[in-house]
């Protein structure tokens, strides 16, 4: 899923200062799942918000909602109608909903709540892991199914380099070399001396280095 | 000199025990630093490398002091990271360094740039070390780029890269090697060596592959100039491996004196490599210290070119 986070309370009172109808909105997708932008959120955010600006002496109405999914024009449409009565849009989306909200919504401002940080899984309560970089050519078969792009901080196609130590990534203590997760798992499933194979370089033409890429489903138009 | 001719690789073929060393460039536009390190070092070593920009932290270009030290009648080694340029940029720097006479490259990663002064910057990473020795051979051998067109007037480049021993996982090591003289790396220079007895293994692994008979194996001495600086290199610097013996033998002099036994290791170690079968040289990495190298060179008995 993807994985985001509230920004700073601070960073966003700045952004929404002078603004006293604010449509606060959340989404049911990714951002509740890793608790930064579900309903739960919304709720919390508007009465930080609220308290942070009778605290100031400014204060705001704030309307709360969460769409199915902003990051689908079918679910906008509540939303649109809504904002008519408001100064501004605060979304709690990651960046594709943030966006999606923005395209639709005219002459209305669109400010964003949360940092969309990556796509990754869960590892304990309250703890995420970045797993892919969407680069559009998964290798994930030839690497024992772990990402170097994303798991390897250099994201080298023929790891590990030689700043692997006791598992551990040059870059800190905290990062598993990805290196080493590969040839564990290539080892654990019988195909380490598939290390040898030297994979080619990535075609970056395909990740975001082509521009802004666009999926066409002919099957589904 | 000739300029299209690694005396490097001269020195290698001719089965001469091969002596390089290292100079860092300067923080600055100064090319007369680049200049005295030349001098120190001219007469006492078949080539010298250039670092490209290590630790991260920003200094004059490889392939510009690498020039100077040319100009200077040294050998260079010009030393390319995959961190700051793409295919691209790896291969126009490729040419030009030919162009300008400098006959060795060295292919590297190169280290992540949260180590150094600009730790905000964005790393390219477009391709790893194997690919740009396989660039670099495909240039020359092919005269192709990598994207497939022609090459008009091909780089002449003695191609090499680095081994690290002591990372981890230490049974890949010599696969990881042996992918990179696939790849086409002719030389090979390695980490520098405070376990030996490490080192004694993994060659022994390099032979039982017979890799050591397909690259000539540079093996990496740094001395030692100071208890703090070897306790810095054995806990902050990425890849190293330094047994407690060494830093308590350095700690165990004085410190007026802990130079000298710093070089005094250097040599005994060089000594020990020289009996280790498949080390055809010594890589010299004295780091903002080449006053050491002459010295070395002369204790070890290593003829003074």
């Amino acid at each position: 899923m993807i994985v985001g986070e509230q920004k700073p309370i601070e960073d966003i009172m700045s952004f929404i200062d002078g603004y006293e109808r604010i449509l606060l909105a959340g989404c049911h997708g990714c951002v509740t799942v890793c608790c930064a932008g579900g309903q739960k959120e919304v709720d919390v955010l508007a009465s930080m918000i609220e308290l942070g600006r009778m605290k100031r002496r400014q204060p705001c109405k704030i309307t709360k909602i969460t769409l199915e999914r902003q990051c689908d024009v079918e679910f906008l449409e509540e939303l649109i109608a809504k904002s008519k009565d408001h100064d501004v849009i605060l979304s709690m989306a990651c960046g594709a909903g943030v966006q999606l909200v923005a395209e639709n919504a005219g002459n209305m401002k669109v400010l964003p709540a949360i940092n969309t940080n990556f796509i990754g899984a869960i590892h304990e309560k309250g703890v995420w892991g970045e797993r892919c970089q969407t680069c559009g050519d998964c290798k994930l078969h030839l690497t024992g199914g772990i990402c170097p792009v994303t798991r390897c901080s250099k994201s080298l196609m023929n790891g590990p380099c030689g700043g692997s130590r006791d598992g551990k990534c040059e870059v800190n203590s905290e990062i598993s070399c990805g290196w080493q997760l590969i040839i564990d798992r290539l080892e654990a499933t019988g195909c380490l001396d598939q290390y040898e194979n030297i994979l080619e370089p990535a075609d970056w033409s395909r990740s975001r280095d082509g521009g802004p890429r666009k999926l066409v489903r002919e099957d589904l138009r | 000199m000739n300029p299209s001719k690694s005396n490097l690789k001269t020195v290698l073929e001719s089965g001469q025990f091969a002596v390089t060393a290292e100079a860092g460039p300067p923080r600055g536009a100064k090319p007369e630093v680049v200049r005295q390190k030349a001098k120190i070092l001219k007469g006492c070593v078949d080539a010298c490398n250039v670092t490209d920009n290590q630790t991260s932290v920003v200094r004059m270009c490889s392939l510009a002091a690498c020039k100077i030290l040319r100009d200077e009648g040294i050998d260079a080694v010009m030393q390319m990271v995959c961190r700051d340029r793409n295919r691209i940029a790896a291969q126009s720097d490729i040419l030009g360094a030919a162009a300008l006479g400098i006959s060795n490259l060295l292919c590297l990663s190169g280290d992540h740039q949260t180590f150094g002064d600009h730790p905000q910057a964005k790393n390219v990473f477009d391709i790893d070390s194997i690919h740009l020795l396989q660039i670099v051979a495909g240039m020359r051998d092919k005269s192709k780029f990598s994207g497939g067109k022609d090459v008009d007037g091909p780089p002449d480049l003695f191609i090499g890269a680095a081994a690290n021993p002591f990372a981890d996982p230490f049974k890949i090591q010599v696969p990881r090697l042996a992918k990179k003289v696939a790849a086409g790396a002719q030389f090979i220079q390695t980490q520098c060596i405070f376990n030996l007895d490490k080192f004694i293994e993994f060659m022994k692994g390099v032979r039982d592959r017979g890799l050591h008979e397909k690259t000539y194996i540079l093996a990496g001495i740094t001395p030692i100039k100071s208890a703090p600086m070897v306790e810095y290199m054995a806990t902050k610097v990425a890849g190293m491996d330094v047994p407690a013996a060494v830093i308590e033998r350095i700690k165990g002099v004085e410190k007026k004196s802990q130079k000298k036994e710093g070089i005094k290791i250097a040599v005994e170690t060089i000594q020990r490599l020289r009996e280790i079968e498949g080390v055809r040289g010594v890589h010299i990495m004295a780091i903002e210290w080449e006053e050491a190298v002459p010295e070395i060179v002369h204790q070890a008995g290593l003829k003074t070119r």
